[in-house]
């Protein structure tokens, strides 16, 4: 498809997305308190957004992955919560 | 439009899903054996299961005119407890002959944990003693990634395992194309939330190609749509792919994995 194509197939989709983003953003800022880990992964998987090559979705995703290698020791529990609380990982 | 549901847990849909999914096209549904919800009180609760799988729910299929088939195994979730788990694969062998079982599935890691890797290596060995077809469940969100690759090593380590004859399902942008890479099947799977949606499922679908990838909707307990897959094949038409290429990745594809166990047919 071309570029126009892909425009007028999702553009309004991406545009209610990313002000959708935006408003979680100021919603957050607006709350008490303090942010956990989340929060900062959500800001570091954001820079993704602007590199310049056909990569971001792969880029977002590694951004929020626990990068280790290990198995680990023992669940913490069964639910995942979107985001590793250490650093992830910077895809190239 | 024909499609085939390869990864659908029917056991928490109500009857009208069955009779959605036939108006929509579908012609096979497949059926994972999965964690519940809550953690059974031992051993017998999978045997239950395993009746409802292989019995009850093909029967509810069928008045619908449709073919039901099923996976079987512990699910990830409850493999931290290694007693618990060999008990149930204890299990299994009995269920391997029944007519609508496919093979072992879904297993694979939920946390990345010791126990659950040892499990999961378990299961890979009673597949390959039985000589069974194996679908894998990755983890979630931020465990994928280091999960699949556990998961792919576990699977390299076993000799007796051909890839060709193992999905690994549940992939995204991160992790197709270690999966494709190897010569494992990769299972796309169309979620509200999580996981994936239907333009990037057509996303990966153009950019690593088709021939050895299926999508599905994995609809359960959760946030999830049977009709994901027939969806997925309109966004597909909308986004210019011909007819042709949609019925070989939504009936053709999955056909081709899952007719290597014959018992999986469809008319």
């Amino acid at each position: 498809m071309t570029r126009q194509q892909l425009l007028d197939l999702y553009f309004m989709d991406a545009r209610s997305k990313l002000i959708d983003i935006a408003a979680f953003l100021d919603r957050v800022d607006r709350g008490e308190g303090d942010a956990d880990f989340r929060l900062d992964a959500f800001r570091k998987a954001l820079a993704e957004l602007n590199r310049g090559e056909p990569v971001r979705a792969k880029g977002v995703l590694m951004s929020l992955s626990d990068p280790t290698t290990e198995p680990i020791a023992k669940a913490p529990g069964k639910g995942a919560v979107g985001a590793w609380p250490g650093t992830g990982i910077r895809c190239e | 439009m024909r499609y085939i549901e390869p990864h659908g847990h029917m056991v928490s849909r109500v009857t009208d899903d069955y009779e959605a999914m036939v108006l929509a096209g579908c012609r096979a549904v497949c059926e994972p054996a999965f964690w519940a919800g809550y953690d059974r009180s031992g051993p017998e609760g999978f045997y239950d299961y395993f009746c409802q799988l292989t019995d009850y729910e093909p029967k509810r299929a069928a008045k619908f005119g449709l073919p039901h088939f099923t996976w079987l195994c512990i699910n990830p979730k409850e493999s931290e407890d290694m007693v618990l788990a060999k008990e149930v694969m204890a299990l299994i062998p009995q269920f391997l002959e029944r007519p609508n079982v496919l093979g072992i599935g879904e297993i694979g890691l939920n946390k990345n944990t010791r126990n659950e890797l040892k499990v999961l290596e378990q299961h890979i060995d009673l597949a390959a003693r039985h000589d069974q077809l194996i679908l894998v469940h990755t983890p979630h969100l931020e465990d994928k990634y280091k999960g699949t690759r556990l998961i792919l090593d576990a699977m390299k380590a076993d000799t007796r395992i051909e890839p060709a004859r193992v999905i690994i399902d549940h992939v995204e942008e991160h992790t197709i194309q270690m999966v494709l890479d190897e010569g494992f099947w990769a299972g796309i799977t169309l979620y509200p939330e999580s996981k994936t949606t239907p333009p990037r499922a057509i996303d990966m679908f153009e950019v690593y190609g088709g021939q050895r990838v299926w999508l599905n909707s994995a609809c359960d307990w959760g946030r999830s749509d049977p009709l994901a897959v027939p969806k997925t094949a309109v966004e597909m038409r909308r986004r210019g792919h011909s007819d042709e290429t949609i019925d070989q990745l939504v009936f053709q594809n999955p056909i081709r994995f899952l007719s290597q166990n014959p018992r999986f047919t469809v008319h």
